[in-house]
């Protein structure tokens, strides 16, 4: 038995504990905002916070979850006005937006870290969330507009 | 339900895309084998029963009666309450159709965009083409949304003034309501729905359309709708979509393609928890369009067991005629293949003659591989069937093409395939070819339930509809002062033909159209060949389709050209486009395949091309800054989609080699844009997956299988290898609406290999960028 929090709520699992996350949140738990891009962490788009860092939903089995709180884009703002959020809206980032909640996971999990990112800090921290639109010049923007850094 | 005809019937917009048209003659073939059911038993709508739609006509099922009947109304209802209820009917892929043409009706509508709903369409060919692809939603809707708009609002006005007793010429429309200008009074859209339904409909020359000054939105940036659902998590793609009780499934399918399941193992795979079963799907049949490719399925109760049970699977495949398929074969078979005569697809003059009297010649071969599409979203699709129907939620570009293909294959009429249109988790073209659908409909038919079908990204990598490998070989023969008199191109590629025509070994018109036979330069002698090239696997069309290659081999051999007269490609371009005029293909032997669309409405305008790459020199400086040889510029400009494309990249190469792209200014003519940030955003994103395409794109077979699977070995752009600033400029303009979503990728690859050789001297002829050393 697996028992871990997800946006606040304790849940049990006592099923497959080699199973990843990402498929326990959208298969089991029916949150589908993280989403399905590679299964090996390569690209980003199943990035959820365990116990506030960015990770890959997609390679992180439940075993390892043990007594841990995982955020979801769900659970990132009960309102949806996350500064990242806000700023996504307001730069017009999203093009398919199938990316984007990955991308503002992990945009959130470097803000909470480093409030005032240089731009070098912004590419290291995004650089492993694809978008195959290709708003990067976007979202680079939308990250400092959250920030409150100048462009 | 009351239905109301208004506005009288036009013919469908647009001509149907022609690969559209060979699919639907190729599924023409299968129905003639599949009994007739009545067609009036499905009108799929999503409004609510008291729900007022105007002037439903549901199309019979051939091209020519869906023309005749369609209607520019079936885009538009009310519910009681006022509610506008638009019908999106083209699929959202971040091209952002889904905002864009309702967008254009509520304007014309003059109706609040607060209260506006849209509502994502079935398919059904009531609604005239529904295949996104071929960048042109706007192009061919655009005045189907303004008259659905102008209709309804005319309808509204005369009934307030009946209400009112007044001229109508006393009131007007203004954010659905209706004022009268004298009293001031006003009455709302939903006050006047009773009266202004039962009038009669304006007749087309009653409309009075709004002028550009009193657009509220149309020529503003407006955000997509969806744009809160996709930052919250709450938007629903493709594989979002669940039906109740549904089981997973995920399939391995024939690592060749052709061959076929000849045994299989399951007895691991039934051990795993989770795994209800294992079900053959079998190979399709010629010619391929969008059927599946067969394998074995594993069904079970989560996304999980399937991937589990699926690696324990024990297939033995049967040989294929393209096991011995490699990549190393085929690109030397290609470039073999050019140096040979092909099929003429336009002459002009004679280049033999041309090449005997030049004073100088010179010649290049370009090579550019097979790409996969990889959008975010692998393909996948929940399908139920159920007392012979089909139901399905999927992310697809064409739902009525999910209709042919499902119906072909679970042998009912199309009517009775009832397809749901998610959003897209990106799509550049892939989606429009939906052999995953027929997977999940044909499992739910052997299962009893409705299923998911999830494609892993190797599965997506590995099985597409690849955009094709090429070989390209130019000539050309130049006067003494450097004037281009002479210019052989020709061009070899499996083409897309071979997934429509098997043993096609000619492009269809739709690929030599795109760039092979149009160059727009005043030579007096053209020679453009298709070299013959048969196919060993699955093709298809990808963002910009010919044009990638085409535009590669074109705008590199021109920057070869003007080195070899040391100039530049700006002024080579200009001393060889000749004089402002529209192009006359016709002169050329060439019936101009323009994107389906007529000549005379979109002409080939040499102006227009002129302006934008003399646009981009400018605001990037082209020209005036010295190359180094860390940092430089190339350019290209193009036209495709019936847009006219410049960009110029800017490279900076460090004593590694490794390149990354500063700037890249985009001048695009696109005639009339609607949603100018929109339009922005589409070149802004082309400039990555050009990018992405010239700098690492390559798919490569060996032993005819797909040698990559993820993007470790099949990498796409990420954010510090895409351009860091991109600067869109379009071109303020009142010409006809063309093309946005794929113009802005061709130029890309050849702006970046010219600004290599700018830098470095070292001339890149065959792609991705990454196989050559820079330094």
């Amino acid at each position: 038995m697996i028992e871990l929090k997800v946006n606040g709520q304790s849940r049990k699992f006592d099923g497959d504990g080699d199973m990843p996350l990402l498929w326990y949140l959208r298969d089991e738990l029916s949150l589908t905002g993280s989403k399905f891009g590679c299964g090996m962490g390569l690209c980003g788009a199943c990035t959820v916070h365990l116990n506030g860092e960015a990770i890959r939903g997609c390679v992180t089995p439940l075993k390892s979850l043990s007594g841990k709180e995982v955020t979801t884009i769900e659970g990132l703002s009960p309102t949806g006005t996350h500064p990242c959020q806000v700023a996504w809206e307001k730069l017009g980032v999203a093009q398919c937006g199938y990316c984007q909640a990955g991308q503002i996971m992990q945009a959130s999990a470097l803000l909470k870290k480093t409030p005032k990112p240089t731009d070098a800090q912004i590419d290291a921290a995004m650089d492993g969330n694809i978008c195959r639109c290709g708003t990067y010049t976007r979202i680079r923007a939308a990250v400092k507009s959250a920030a409150g850094v100048k462009a | 339900m009351s239905n109301y005809t208004f506005g009288e019937s036009m013919p469908a917009p647009g001509r149907v895309s022609e690969t559209t048209r060979l699919a639907q003659e190729a599924y023409s073939q299968y129905d003639q084998s599949v009994q007739m059911l009545d067609r009036r038993s499905f009108v799929g709508t999503v409004l609510s029963a008291s729900a007022l739609v105007f002037g439903v006509a549901v199309a019979s099922r051939s091209g020519e009666a869906a023309d005749a009947n369609w209607q520019p109304s079936v885009y538009l209802g009310f519910e009681p309450n006022g509610t506008v209820v638009i019908m999106a009917h083209r699929s959202e892929m971040g091209t952002s159709s889904r905002s864009t043409l309702p967008m254009m009706l509520a304007d014309e509508l003059e109706a609040d965009w607060k209260k506006v709903r849209v509502e994502q369409a079935l398919g059904n060919e009531k609604y005239g083409s529904q295949n996104t692809d071929g960048s042109c939603s706007v192009r061919d809707f655009g005045a189907a949304m303004h008259k659905a708009g102008a209709t309804a609002r005319t309808m509204f006005e005369r009934a307030a003034a009946q209400k009112w007793g007044c001229p109508v010429g006393d009131v007007a429309a203004s954010q659905s309501t209706v004022v009268n200008g004298k009293t001031k009074k006003v009455l709302t859209y939903a006050e006047l729905l009773p009266v202004a339904a039962k009038m009669e409909v304006p007749k087309d020359n009653e409309l009075r359309y709004k002028t550009p000054d009193q657009y509220k939105l149309i020529g503003k940036n407006v955000p997509i709708l969806d744009s809160h659902a996709i930052v919250t998590g709450k938007a629903t793609f493709g594989i979002d979509a669940k039906m109740p009780g549904m089981l997973y499934a995920m399939v391995e399918r024939p690592p060749v393609y052709g061959s076929k399941v000849k045994s299989f193992d399951n007895s691991a795979t039934m051990q795993v928890k989770g795994v209800t079963q294992t079900v053959e799907l079998p190979m399709f049949k010629q010619p391929h369009l969008f059927q599946q490719l067969g394998g074995v399925a594993v069904v079970g109760n989560s996304t999980w067991a399937v991937m589990q049970g699926r690696k324990k699977l024990k297939i033995t495949w049967d040989s294929s005629p393209n096991d011995n398929y490699s990549s190393k074969d085929e690109k030397k078979f290609l470039l073999d293949s050019v140096l040979k005569p092909g099929k003429v697809v336009r002459n002009r003059g004679n280049v033999d003659t041309g090449f005997a009297n030049s004073v100088k010649t010179h010649e290049a071969n370009y090579y550019a591989p097979m790409l996969s599409h990889a959008p975010m979203e692998p393909p996948v699709a929940v399908a139920e069937w159920k007392n012979g129907t089909v139901e399905t939620w999927c992310p697809t570009q064409n739902p009525q093409a999910v209709q042919d293909a499902v119906a072909a294959a679970m042998g009912i009429d199309k009517t009775k395939v009832i397809c749901h249109v998610t959003l897209l988790g990106g799509g550049f073209g892939r989606k429009s070819k939906p052999d995953y659908v027929v997977e999940a409909a044909l499992l739910s038919k052997a299962t009893g339930k409705p299923v998911q079908v999830v494609w892993t990204r190797e599965d997506d990598i590995k099985f597409d509809y690849y955009h094709t490998v090429s070989g390209m070989h130019m000539k050309a023969g130049m006067d003494a002062d450097g004037k281009l008199n002479s210019w052989l191109f020709r061009s070899a590629f499996p083409p897309i033909a071979s997934t429509f025509a098997p043993g096609a070994q000619y492009g269809a018109e739709f690929e030599t159209g795109m760039g092979l036979n149009e160059l727009p330069y005043d030579v007096a002698n053209i020679r453009a060949e298709n070299c013959p090239a048969p196919n060993h696997i699955r093709l298809g069309w990808l963002r910009a389709v010919a044009h990638v290659y085409h535009a590669f081999a074109i705008h590199s051999f021109l920057d070869e050209l003007a080195v070899a007269n040391n100039t530049d490609y700006v002024s080579y371009v200009l001393k060889n486009l000749g004089k402002d005029r529209m192009l006359d293909l016709a002169a050329d032997g060439v019936k101009p395949w323009n994107n389906g669309q007529p000549i005379e409405q979109f002409p080939i305008d040499t102006g227009r091309l002129r302006r934008v790459l003399e646009m981009a020199a400018e605001q990037s400086g082209f020209g005036k800054k010295k190359a180094t040889k860390n940092r430089a510029l190339g350019i290209a400009a193009h036209r495709s989609f019936l847009s006219y494309i410049a960009s110029v990249v800017e490279v900076e190469i460090d004593d590694k080699g490794k390149l990354t792209i500063p700037n890249v200014w985009t001048v695009a003519d696109c005639g009339k844009t609607i949603n100018p940030d929109r339009v922005r955003a589409q070149f802004e994103g082309a400039a990555v997956f050009g990018t992405s395409l010239a700098m690492m794109g390559e798919i490569t077979t060996a032993n005819g299988r797909v040698q990559q699977g993820n993007f470790n070995d099949y990498p796409v752009a990420r954010l510090t290898e895409s351009p860091k600033n991109i600067h869109v400029h379009i071109v303020p303009s009142t010409a006809l609406s063309a093309g946005v979503g794929e113009p802005g990728v061709p130029v890309m690859a050849p702006a970046i290999t010219n600004a290599i050789f700018a830098a470095t001297g070292k001339r890149i002829r065959e792609l991705p960028v990454r196989r050559t050393k820079l330094v």
